[in-house]
């Protein structure tokens, strides 16, 4: 099967050491990508671009303020631009999940850092990047990892549903706001998958009725081919579907 | 006049003084600098993000500390960060002015400099104690994670407290090369591109490593700016080629905008795409090809970057407009206010360029 290439594109995502943000390293570096990836513990950092040949392996924790800009500096530094960055590295809140009512506010702060904060921080940070990308005639795009829990109000999933719903509005604001500047954000939820993020979620969950994490990178990585090949179109919506 | 001492960004802040090319000086909020935008001119920005390029060290044969201050590059590859031309400070840091600095203890050639976990070695001396070439022998990507670790953006001692990188970074910053903030750009802000758009202007970007600005030692700032190599992409060519063609103008945001554009101009109204190294300087006998008019700070006289501005401006228009600036307060320096100069109508342009030679200009694809 034939992908669309995705050289030279330069690419970044957030939670590359596991889970679905691994899955798309490794997918986007399959397809000619220029891929850096970012994670919060050095020993799977190195692990992790020791396994995936030319990949730039980035210490940093997204839900930290301090570390956004030595991120965005690294990211930009070793691509020498950027044309994708997907926001994909997500905090649960609490663990076990709770009711809101039992939920520390600490955990809800966590969860909004992580999953709001972050996106929101590194994303200003690397604008000037992608706006440069569109100038030189590409199609840069952000993408913001999803789920159902921002759309649906399931009970124990409150610090997480409510920092991802957050963070899908924010989304459809800076996408209507940048693209005079020619860039894209778009959110894409790629379902239950079976990672390490479920598996706290959910422990014990059957794990063979959730999808591969590879399965869902290789559509969002279709969907970023197909996004940053063209100009936004009214297509986009199916695109995402 | 004083400099701005607090890292503050974004038009509302500055005050914006206009010298038109009549030599007529007037002054405005910095947000009003669209006002002076008309259709069909191109503003051109340097997109340099601003490498945190102080770096704390230890001078390993003597064991004493030194700061090195990453001062110029080659080319602008992501790759190209193992060789570096450095200015070495003793010890202390950017508390004490440059000019009261510190010697570094006697430099050698082979001699190691540790940076955090990198190790560097000097690799040649220029004729001056301070400036040295340096080499890192680590991979790319440890040299870029120290950086972000233990880099620091470099400081001059009237701005309070330390900054932080995001101080250093414009809105539109792109690719970490700058050595200092290209800090014209900080009068940008997204709010602004929209409203430039709005007047049917256009907007685009070089990439330009803007160097350090002040060693604090006069001999070595005789040599500054030291040779700074800029990209410029087959878009931003395209726009100033044409905006030229078309009667428009070219308004550079920044002097290191007009080092690159008037160093690419290979005949008349008409720059080259791909990499350069702009060297030389711009003043008062250059005769500008390319850019009609600049955004920049406000500067003192006898700094390359006032000498930048005798090439649009008599100096009659210059005296007047350091007076104004002093008497409405206006600050100097890297955060400070700004000054948007037409090209002086006296000062036509003229048909007479350095061209680059092939080695510094070669096609980007």
């Amino acid at each position: 099967m034939t992908h669309p290439r995705l050289q030279p594109l330069r690419a970044a995502v957030t939670g590359g050491t596991s889970g679905l943000g691994r899955a798309l390293v490794a997918e986007l570096l399959r397809r000619g990508a220029r891929v850096a990836f970012v994670a919060r513990h050095a020993d799977e950092v190195r692990r992790t671009t020791h396994e995936l040949q030319d990949s730039h392996g980035i210490v940093g924790d997204v839900s930290r303020k301090d570390d956004i800009y030595p991120m965005a500096l690294q990211i930009t530094g070793t691509l020498g631009g950027l044309d994708v960055l997907v926001n994909n590295a997500s905090s649960l809140g609490p663990i076990p999940l709770a009711l809101l009512a039992d939920t520390n506010c600490e955990d809800l702060e966590l969860a909004l850092a992580t999953n709001l904060m972050g996106p929101f921080r590194l994303t200003k940070a690397l604008l000037g990047s992608l706006a440069a990308s569109a100038r030189d005639g590409r199609h840069p795009i952000v993408v913001n990892i999803s789920s159902d829990a921002a759309v649906t109000p399931y009970e124990t999933w409150g610090a997480y549903g409510a920092s991802k719903a957050a963070l899908l509005h924010l989304g459809r604001i800076w996408d209507a706001e940048l693209r005079s500047e020619g860039v894209r954000v778009v959110s894409i939820d790629p379902g239950d998958m079976d990672t390490p993020l479920h598996e706290l979620a959910l422990p014990g969950a059957d794990r063979s009725a959730l999808r591969r994490p590879e399965e869902a990178a290789r559509e969002i990585a279709d969907a970023i081919a197909a996004l940053t090949s063209a100009p936004a179109t009214t297509t986009d919506r199916e695109v995402l579907q | 006049m004083k400099p701005a001492a607090l890292p503050r960004h974004g038009p509302r802040r500055a005050q914006l003084l206009v010298v038109d090319a009549g030599g007529r000086i007037t002054h405005h909020p910095a947000a009003d600098l669209p006002r002076f935008i008309r259709r069909g001119d191109l503003i051109v920005a340097n997109d340099a993000a601003t490498l945190p390029a102080s770096l704390a060290a230890t001078h390993v044969r003597s064991g004493e500390s030194v700061e090195i201050r990453l001062a110029g590059r080659r080319s602008l590859e992501p790759d190209a960060v193992t060789a570096f031309t450095a200015v070495v400070f003793g010890a202390g840091d950017y508390r004490t002015p440059t000019e009261r600095r510190a010697a570094p203890p006697n430099l050698a050639v082979g001699d190691t400099l540790a940076v955090g976990p990198l190790r560097a070695t000097v690799a040649a001396m220029h004729d001056h104690p301070r400036l040295v070439d340096i080499r890192f022998h680590d991979s790319v990507d440890e040299i870029w994670a120290a950086f972000a670790r233990h880099g620091r953006p470099i400081q001059y001692a009237y701005v309070q407290g330390p900054l932080a990188m995001w101080d250093t970074w414009t809105s539109i910053a792109s690719q970490p090369v700058a050595f200092e903030a290209p800090s014209a750009g900080f009068i940008l802000d997204w709010s602004t591109l929209r409203a430039l758009r709005a007047r049917h202007a256009r907007v685009a970007s070089i990439t330009h490593a803007a160097g350090i600005s002040s060693t604090g030692d006069p001999d070595l700032d005789r040599v500054l700016p030291l040779d700074e190599p800029y990209v410029i992409s087959p878009a931003t060519a395209a726009l100033v080629n044409r905006t030229k063609q078309r009667g428009g103008r070219v308004l550079a945001i920044g002097t290191t905008v007009v080092r690159a554009l008037e160093h690419a101009a290979c005949r008349m109204g008409h720059v080259r795409s791909g990499n350069g190294v702009a060297t030389g300087r711009i003043g008062a006998q250059t005769e500008l090809l390319i850019v009609d008019g600049i955004v920049s700070g406000i500067h003192e006289p006898g700094t390359s970057h006032y000498e930048l501005l005798r090439a649009f401006q008599e100096d009659d228009a210059l005296i007047r407009m350091a007076a104004e600036a002093e008497e409405h307060e206006f600050r100097a320096h890297e955060f400070g206010d700004a000054v948007f100069m037409e090209r002086s109508a006296d000062l036509g342009a003229a048909c007479v360029a350095s061209v680059p030679t092939p080695g510094e200009i070669r096609a980007l694809s």
